[in-house]
Order: structure tokens, then sequence, then C-alpha cells
């Protein structure tokens, strides 16, 4: 498992740890029940503070992509199709959301986005 | 369990005052206490180890008052490190080894290795980073549960801060070993610490999870114009120059539409420290 800080690039470091841990899981490179690196090795191997590192696992835990047994650790979740529709349902809600931002802004309505949702879904 | 509980420290001195000081530091964890030369962080440390006897308030280290048992599980590391200049490495081995009950000459050595540093060197001889070293060293070699380090990278060039902070953090790794560190370079500390308080004129500023300050506020380039447009209670400092205001604002009070830029712990300091003044 790769996890790289970038300290330069403003996003806070546990938005960055909880992201690239997302990430694997979604894709699949961190299969179900496998176990995670404990809060406090984590944060040691990448020289960053235990609190940063909790807050992205509680954040991760919260979300359903990883489950933590008493004394044991953390482990990855088993996610089902239901829940990556759910998250990428999410991620074309915040498109979307960015579509009607830009629209505004040079006053298109409605109609001429649908309209060119149209055209290239045709042309796809 | 908390590893250090300061509530309500008083201490007054001819010209300076340490003023009701409240923090505390919980088991597990590292605490970067930031402050200029002479705001009472020294004070502090030395209230804590007992060095100082304060004229108010309370302390306690790990759920005690200090004792002299309890001596054997601080780690203790000032500014100065104090060991005879005639003794060598081997000298100090066997001082620290009728001085500590738990002093264990293995980890001692191995430290020595990692270090470099030279068995039949006088400790007089040695560099101030050497010296530092040492002095982390002994610090760490009796099996210490609590670090209390009084800025032990002041002076030192970045390779050795580097390795200081390295050892800092492998200390951490048992999740019931805690560090207070005090300094006024915090960039190399900025990353490992999980708790940062400032203290100013003798009075603490703030002491807040590293990650929420960094959260809470932001950097904005103004106008003076624009500036005098915002919330003031949201503006925490300024600093005024010919071609506009760099200003550190609360996140949340910024309106939408301004742009700004993450702060660093650093400039969070100047800028409230000058702040205040």
């Amino acid at each position: 498992m790769n996890i790289f800080i970038d300290n330069r690039s403003g996003a806070p470091i546990y938005d960055q740890i909880y992201n690239q841990i997302k990430d694997m899981i979604i894709c699949g490179s961190l299969a179900a029940n496998e176990p995670l690196p404990s809060i406090r090795t984590l944060a040691k191997d990448l020289r960053i503070s235990v609190v940063t590192t909790k807050r992205a696992y509680d954040e991760l835990e919260r979300e359903g992509y990883i489950y933590t047994l008493p004394a044991k650790g953390c482990f990855v979740a088993a996610q089902n199709t239901e829940m990556l529709k759910e998250h990428n349902l999410k991620l074309i809600e915040e498109h979307m959301n960015e579509i009607r931002k830009l629209a505004a802004l040079c006053k298109l309505s409605k109609e001429d986005i649908i309209d060119m949702f149209d055209i290239i879904d045709e042309l796809e | 369990m908390n590893a250090i509980e300061i509530t309500n420290l008083t201490k007054n001195y001819k010209g300076f005052k340490l003023d009701n000081l409240s923090l505390t530091l919980p088991s597990g964890c590292i605490m970067g206490v930031i402050g200029e030369n002479g705001a009472g962080k020294s004070t502090t440390i030395r209230s804590i180890l007992g060095m100082v006897k304060p004229d108010g308030g309370d302390i306690k280290i790990m759920g005690k008052k200090m004792n002299a048992d309890l001596k054997n599980d601080i780690g203790v590391v000032l500014d100065e490190v104090g060991l005879p200049a005639i003794a060598n490495v081997n000298d100090v081995n066997k001082i620290m080894k009728k001085f500590f009950k738990n002093w264990d000459e293995k980890q001692f050595y191995s430290y020595m290795d990692r270090f470099s540093l030279p068995r039949d060197k006088k400790f007089g001889d040695f560099s101030k980073g050497m010296k530092m070293k040492l002095g982390i060293a002994v610090a760490l070699s009796h099996k210490a549960k609590l670090l209390i380090l009084d800025e032990p990278t002041s002076g030192l060039d970045p390779l050795v801060r580097d390795e200081i902070i390295d050892i800092l953090n492998d200390f951490t790794r048992d999740d019931d070993h805690s560090i207070l560190i005090s300094s006024h370079i915090v960039s190399d500390l900025e990353k490992i610490c999980d708790y940062i308080a400032f203290i100013h004129n003798g009075k603490l500023m703030l002491c807040e999870e590293k990650d929420i300050l960094l959260e809470k506020f932001r950097f904005i380039n103004v106008t003076e114009q624009q500036l005098s447009e915002l919330d003031q209670s949201a503006i925490r400092g300024k600093k005024v120059g010919k071609f506009g205001v760099e200003a550190i604002a609360e996140a949340e009070k910024i309106p939408s539409g301004f742009s700004s830029v993450p702060v660093t712990i650093e400039d969070l300091f100047v800028f409230m420290a000058k702040e205040e003044k």
C-alpha cells in the first residue's frame, strides 16, 4: 500500500489519506477484510500526527469503507455494488452542481445544458 | 489518562508574569509549545519539572504530583545539556547508571552508534549537535514514558534537526509515550505534533489540535478597502504593506468570493503575537 503526503498541495493531510485509502478500496486494490495498518503505525511511518491519522480513519469508518474490531484494528469493509453506485451518484451530483454554477455564469438555460448533453450523448 | 495536566499555573518574576496558564497533554500525544524568547515556555517547563516553585496553580504528571520516583519516568532535555565537560560517553553511562533506576545501557550504546558519537571524546569537545544528541540519548535510555524537551533543535543544522525529529517520532510509536516540546522554530515540528500551544507574554494564547488550527484559519490577500468591509471579529492578525494587506482570518467568516490560502502554524503564531502587542 502506498500513501503519498503532499505538503505543498494545500489539501489537509487527513483528507489526502482519506482519499487515497478510499480510492484504493473503490478500485479494489485493497480487498475486503484486508487489515489496514494501525493508526499509530501509519502516523509514525508517514511522520505525521496521530490525531490527523485517526481523523482520516474515523471518516473512512463513518462512510462505511472500513470497520474496526476492538483490540484487533481496522479492516476494509466489503463494498457492495449498491454503495459504489451511491458513491458515483454523489460524484455525478457534484459535477452537476459545478455545471449549474458555470451555466449561470455564462447565462445558459437549463434547456441549453440538456441540449448539450444530448449532443454529447449522440456523439458517443 | 493525561500525561500532563496544568491548571492555573502562575509565577511572578520582576517584570514578567506567567499568568494563569492551563493546558493538558493527553497520553500518547505530542504537544508543541510555541512562543518567542522570553514568552514563558521555559518557566512553564521548569515548573512542570519542579525546578521552579510556582506561586499558584496545580501540576499533575501522569496523574500524580511531581515526586522523586516520577523522575525516572520523565526524560528531560533542556536547551543546555548539563554534563561534566571532562566526561566521555563511557563516563556518562556510568553516571546515569547510578542516577536512574531503569537505566538501559544497551539502549544507550545503541543510540551512540545510531548517532555516531565517539566513545572516548570528552563532552566538552563535542559540537552543539553532538551534545544535544547525547542529551536526547540519555533522556531516552531510562525507559521514560514522558519526554520533556526545551528548545532541543535551536541552533542545530537541518540534518541534525531532522534526525532528532525522527527519533521523537519513533519514541511515540508506543501509545503510552508522550512528548512536550517547546521551540521557536516550528516548521520542523509542525508535522509530527498532535497539539499546539501558543505562549505569548506569559499567557496561553491558544491550545488546540493542530489540524483544527490549520483548518480554522486562512490567509487572505486584500486591499485595505476590502479588509474594512470584512467582519472585524474574523481578523486575527494583519500586515499592512504598500501594495495590499496580508491578513489571517477565521475561515468560516471569510465571505465566498474572497480567495484564501492555507496558513502554516508559524504564520499563525507570528500574526497573532503581533496583533497582541
